[in-house]
């Protein structure tokens, strides 16, 4: 083979800073990212307004307490001992009132919940059935403090005791329930839409030929784009924790740090489904559509924004087959519920198999030409 | 031995036979144009060459080698401009240039140099959507040339130009092969091909009509030359009794004399005085196209 000549010029100067293929290229698309508003915004932002929206406005959903009205002097509450006092006014807000016909009438008109007065050793409850949530728990709390006075006036030591643990699962607080929860939305949309425009956005541009004909590899421009990808998905983790925890009094368990590998794999299964958009729709515009076409569904569906625990049977068996219910389910377990690290193996196996299968599903259904 | 060696090149999409048994050599260092209409098939077998697609049939030596399937040896040796701004998106003109340089392994500085190069330097902090449709085109053809390839490919760098902007980048591309560079340039731009190009390929339906020198090409058609002279000074009557007028009519832009021998016609016209605002046309590459395939040159 004859070797060409080379022109002399530019090839002589060796000196000079070179950045490696693959950091060059993560900084090139990392800079795209951070320069596109609307990605930003959809990736971050947009979540963030839901955490707080749930945080702030749902977030105190514990029973309110009861309004009750003392009508003159009620011994049983007035010498309750210290501790069943203060269990006393963590159930009702207390006002005191002399007038028993005025007291009857804000009873009445639904202003306060219950008045109680003492008629001889009978205590008295006058409520409403508006709300029957409340009468309930007025009837059930007044029992159980006359039961408790009558112990104690008999002198003897009670028998049974009752102590009272928080399970933490069903009755997961707002804040800790819709974290992880919202949290898994925002890194499908962010890997999804990435991965989506990326393609077709590359295709049509013809940079994906221009790169295919530039001496790098397949794996370090994959490579790049998944890392780039990886990156943002841990920044929305840390600000997402970091504002919940610092306004909205989330506590994380024992081990969270687990959600972070278990999230590195999420976002690579959300990047399949970008892939897949992008390898279904002819335009940038259309493949990030459709990639949120398939994804706000299914945050519903697999309980990002409500718990499904109410919902039909046929309805969690579906809700079972989305990816999006594992990333949540993983990140719940360890995140919220206290458990043990190995609780996100299954649901990072099985995200690892969508991300698997719908990659290679868009390879087959990819068209280098639009037409 | 050529830069590009090509023989019976051929590539269908489903029933459309867009490159139909294609055969040419392109010399080291030489400028060289295809010049045909829009779906000529110039960009396939330019992708063909640059190994970006498989051929039905034929034989390619690029730089020695087979360029299908991807082969790695030869990419760092050429340089491609693709018919669209291959940009990342949201880069500024310098980061794009810099991106491009760490992909080929040189250093920055070699992208820095192509901007000035290509008179980008004061645009370097622009994104790249916000350049122009001219300085797009030279940002894409410095990051063609920051490695300093031995061919480089451009297609179609002056389409959807405006006539000065096209003006302009051709002093930029007429020096690539000074220093003994391999230029392969697709236009669909006859004055282009005629100012840029050492050798010319007419392409049009899969097929090379003519392969040659620009000047060889307009010469061998052998069109008569067609002289204007301004409204009102000569009548057609008149004009056609003049010796060595073999045709004359009457158009807007004046009296047009059809001729064979302008030098006698120019002659008597310089006799009659009426040389003020002539005009002399010899034959184009668009003449050439009509004669070669009968029809109007479409672009």
């Amino acid at each position: 083979m004859t070797t060409l000549t080379k022109p002399p010029d530019s090839r002589t100067v060796s000196g000079g800073r070179r950045m490696a293929p693959f950091a060059s290229l993560s900084k090139a698309i990392l800079l795209g990212f951070v320069r596109d508003k609307m990605s930003v915004f959809f990736a971050v932002i947009f979540p963030l307004m839901f955490l707080v929206l749930f945080g702030g406005i749902f977030g105190d959903q514990s029973q309110s307490k009861i309004d009750l009205i003392q009508i003159g002097d009620v011994a049983l509450v007035d010498d309750l001992p210290d501790g069943a006092a203060e269990a006393f006014e963590e159930t009702f807000e207390v006002t005191r009132s002399d007038d028993r016909e005025a007291a009857l009438e804000e009873v009445k008109d639904g202003d306060a919940d219950v008045a109680i007065e003492m008629d001889g050793n009978a205590l008295i409850a006058h409520y409403t059935q508006t709300d029957p949530t409340k009468a309930a728990v007025t009837q059930g709390t007044l029992r159980a403090f006359v039961d408790g006075a009558n112990v104690a006036a008999s002198g003897q030591p009670p028998t049974y005791s009752l102590d009272v643990r928080s399970v933490e699962d069903d009755s997961l607080q707002t804040i800790q329930y819709v974290t992880p929860g919202l949290l898994g939305w925002a890194i499908a949309m962010s890997a999804s839409f990435g991965a989506a425009a990326t393609l077709q956005g590359w295709r049509q541009s013809k940079l994906l030929r221009r790169l295919q004909l530039a001496p790098v590899s397949t794996r370090t421009v994959v490579g790049a784009r998944v890392a780039v990808t990886v990156a943002i998905s841990l920044v929305q983790m840390a600000i997402f924790l970091g504002i919940a925890s610092a306004f909205f009094g989330l506590t994380l368990t024992g081990s969270w740090w687990m959600s972070v590998p278990l999230l590195v794999v999420g976002t690579l299964c959300f990047m399949s489904v970008g892939l897949l958009s992008g390898a279904v729709t002819k335009t940038t515009e259309g493949a990030v559509n459709m990639a949120n076409f398939l994804v706000l569904p299914m945050a519903f569906l697999s309980g990002s924004f409500f718990p499904l625990d109410a919902a039909p049977d046929w309805l969690q068996t579906v809700s079972k087959m989305l990816p999006l219910y594992w990333l949540n389910e993983g990140m719940l377990d360890v995140m919220v519920r206290g458990q043990p690290p190995s609780a996100v193996f299954v649901p990072m196996v099985i995200l690892a198999a969508f991300a698997l299968v719908l990659t290679l599903v868009s390879a087959r259904l990819f068209r280098w030409e639009t037409h | 031995m050529g830069a590009i060696e090509v023989t019976d090149l051929a590539m269908a999409y489903g029933e459309l036979k867009a490159v139909d048994g294609v055969s040419f050599e392109v010399g080291e260092g030489e400028f060289f144009g295809i010049l045909g209409p829009n779906g000529a098939g110039k960009t396939t077998t330019l992708e063909m060459i640059e190994g970006l697609r498989k051929p039905d049939a034929g034989e390619i030596r690029l730089l020695g080698e087979r360029p299908w399937p991807r082969n790695a040896d030869l990419l760092p040796r050429i340089g491609v401009q693709l018919q669209a701004s291959s940009f990342f998106e949201r880069l500024t003109t310098r980061e794009q240039i810099h991106t491009f340089a760490s992909l080929y392994g040189v250093p920055t500085a070699h992208g820095d140099e192509w901007l000035e190069r290509v008179g980008l330097v004061d645009k370097a902090s622009t994104r790249v959507e916000d350049l122009s449709g001219g300085q797009g085109q030279r940002l894409s053809i410095a990051c063609a040339l920051v490695h300093d390839p031995e061919v480089v490919f451009l297609d179609e760098p002056t389409a959807a130009l405006d006539p000065q902007a096209r003006r302009n980048l051709w002093d930029l591309l007429s020096g690539l092969n000074e220093s003994g560079r391999t230029v392969v340039l697709t236009t669909h731009y006859m004055d282009e091909a005629e100012a840029l190009c050492d050798r010319v390929a007419i392409m049009d339906h899969g097929r090379i009509l003519r392969l040659d020198t620009p000047a060889t090409l307009i010469r061998g058609l052998d069109a008569p030359t067609r002289i204007t002279v301004t409204p009102a000074q000569l009548e057609v009557g008149e004009a056609r009794t003049l010796a060595g007028v073999d045709d004359a009519e009457e158009q807007v832009e004046g009296t047009v004399l059809v001729t064979r021998e302008p030098a006698r016609v120019v002659a008597l016209l310089a006799e009659r005085d009426l040389l003020d605002g002539v005009r002399v046309q010899t034959g184009t590459l668009e003449d050439v196209f009509l004669d070669l395939t009968g029809r109007e040159y479409r672009a």
